[in-house]
């Protein structure tokens, strides 16, 4: 899955460079930059994966925790060894994090060196119109990779409980994907602005500002506090089913 | 205990946790409407090669699986080593190797791999000696030049093997087997037997859960027999055959004779096959009325013939399906 995400922006900064003239305006924000700046593959490719491919992935993670011992059987192992529910349910939840880390550098730094394999690297103008270092502008890459990965923790502790709800992985990274989804549409209807800021997705690309001189980290808080939120209520329905939960796979 | 015959066998018991390794008193589970285990009254010596038989479908494995703390129970209790289930399970969970309904592992991983990870699971396993405790507990089941097969290419016998592997990780108190061996050519089954008794024979206590009733008789010193979610029977396996019907036959030219001393005993003779001139009285035989060399001193006295006579105990496969019934279907 790591494999596939890098492959994302090598797929996009390769269809840039064969087509050589990219209309401005049009596909994905950021895509007519990455010709004359090849660091823009990074916070593009970073910027397509969000609404799907990510959560598809974590959903995938994070839904596999515990259904997936409870399929293949070796959860009663595990828990007879003893690892301890609780223990267990962390190191679950910290490796489904862990991956929310690795897939979203994944993508930034395969963009990033494939930006700069096919393309100039140059410092960076930033929204601000403030021009940074390409050292800066690396860190703000990697700043953007964090915001994206504190974007999904939320979403990995939902995947969490609903992989203790069942016994079939499938089910459980299924439902995962749909939280997201389905999250996200509610997030684009007017109609439910008093919901928005409770969406799980909702400051999912509100990492614009990290893009200014001085970056503005507001966007950031209020998204590491909703995701907190999300961790805190589904961490503890996540406990409170799997401690007392009748392993019969 | 509940229906059937009571058999303790806990001569001179003290105290009940201390010298048992498992003690369960009224433990029930309900599944819906359902009482899958119903009022359980285990008592599993320490030291003891324990047999817990039943037909599929009886509550053996959710016994065992609220044994480690996996299911709750619905009412009762559960004494694990002195110890109360599921209150201090962490502390007695690192003493017991379990292999419950099934070996399971990850197939894209080895065996040696699998182990590894299920020994890394448990934090009071020493992680200094892990390799060599793998290697031993390998070598132990025969899966040695296995070791680095994905398990995906293991066949069943393979994973049952590394299941009881998994088991013997580290030293155990008490061993929870259940059906060991499933899968297991007569070869494997051998050596699981044996491997059951040099455990036992150091001084751990082996549960072993099973429906091959030859196995058991050859392996426990105890048993506990199962059926629809109750315990029919229970103590040593000397105790369960006793308990169980003793059949007096009698091979004699002269039938009508035998059957006249036999019945002035007391007992009730019935004609069996006839071969040549000897014919076969058979009777069902009371252990405690009166003694086979009574009988026989009885019948040469009345002037029988006496060419065979035999006191048979029955077998544990008959004693089980006395108690367990007949019938194929699985029971609800």
């Amino acid at each position: 899955m790591l494999v596939a995400l890098a492959g994302i922006p090598v797929l996009i900064a390769l269809a840039v460079r064969l087509t050589s003239r990219v209309p401005s305006g049009r596909g994905p924000a950021f895509l007519d930059r990455i010709a004359e700046n090849g660091l823009f593959a990074a916070v593009t490719g970073l910027l397509v994966s969000i609404p799907l491919f990510l959560p598809l992935t974590v959903g995938v993670v994070a839904g596999d925790t515990i259904a997936g011992e409870a399929g293949l059987g070796t959860l009663k192992y595990l828990l007879a060894a003893p690892a301890g529910r609780v223990r267990l349910l962390l190191a679950k939840y910290v490796g489904a994090a862990v991956f929310c880390l690795s897939a979203v550098l994944a993508v930034a730094l395969s963009g990033m060196a494939i930006g700069a394999l096919l393309f100039p690297v140059r410092p960076v103008t930033l929204l601000s119109g403030d021009t940074v270092s390409v050292g800066e502008a690396m860190v703000r890459v990697l700043l953007i990779a964090g915001y994206i990965t504190v974007s999904l923790l939320g979403m990995a502790a939902v995947g969490l409980f609903l992989s203790t709800l069942t016994d079939v992985p499938v089910g459980a990274m299924a439902a995962t994907i749909v939280v997201a989804i389905v999250s996200q549409v509610l997030d684009n209807l007017p109609q439910l602005e008093w919901l928005h800021p409770w969406l799980l997705s909702h400051y999912w690309l509100g990492f614009a500002d990290l893009l200014r001189q001085p970056p503005s980290f507001d966007n950031f808080a209020s998204n590491a506090w909703l995701q907190l939120g999300y961790i805190a209520v589904f961490g503890a329905l996540a406990y409170g089913r799997f401690t007392t939960k009748d392993v019969l796979s | 205990m509940t229906g059937g015959p009571a058999i303790q066998a806990l001569p001179g018991a003290t105290s009940a946790t201390e010298t048992s390794a498992i003690e369960t008193r009224g433990l029930s589970k309900r599944f819906g409407r359902q009482m899958a285990v119903d009022s359980i009254d285990l008592s599993v010596p320490r030291g003891s090669v324990f047999g817990f038989l039943g037909p599929n479908g009886c509550g053996k494995t959710t016994t065992i699986r609220m044994l480690l703390g996996l299911a709750s129970a619905t009412n009762g209790s559960i004494t694990l080593l002195g110890q109360d289930i599921p209150a201090r399970l962490r502390d007695v969970l690192p003493g017991v190797g379990a292999l419950v309904e099934g070996p399971a592992f990850y197939p894209f991983l080895s065996g040696a791999a699998n182990l590894h990870r299920l020994d890394t699971a448990d934090r009071h396993a020493p992680s200094a000696t892990r390799r060599q405790r793998i290697h031993e507990a390998l070598d132990r089941v025969g899966l040695s030049h296995a070791a680095g097969k994905k398990v995906k290419a293991y066949s069943l016998g393979m994973k049952q093997r590394l299941g009881i592997a998994n088991a013997l990780l580290a030293p155990r108190e008490l061993l929870i087997l259940d059906e060991p061996t499933n899968g297991l050519d007569p070869q494997g089954t051998r050596e699981v037997r044996s491997l059951v008794r040099s455990l036992a024979a150091g001084g751990t206590t082996v549960f072993v859960s099973s429906h091959l009733l030859a196995e058991v008789e050859q392996i426990c010193t105890h048993a506990a027999v199962m059926s629809a979610g109750r315990i029919v029977a229970q103590g040593t396996l000397s105790d369960l055959r006793r308990a169980g019907h003793v059949q007096l036959k009698v091979i004699t030219p002269d039938v009508g004779a035998a059957q006249g001393v036999l019945a002035r005993l007391g007992l009730e003779p019935a004609v069996g096959r006839q071969d040549g001139a000897d014919g076969q009285v058979t009777a069902e035989f009371p252990v405690d009325a009166v003694s086979p060399e009574e009988i026989a001193a009885a019948l040469v006295g009345g002037g029988v013939r006496l060419r065979g006579f035999l006191v048979e105990g029955s077998t544990l496969e008959e004693r089980f399906v006395a108690l367990t019934g007949e019938g194929f279907e699985v029971e609800q």
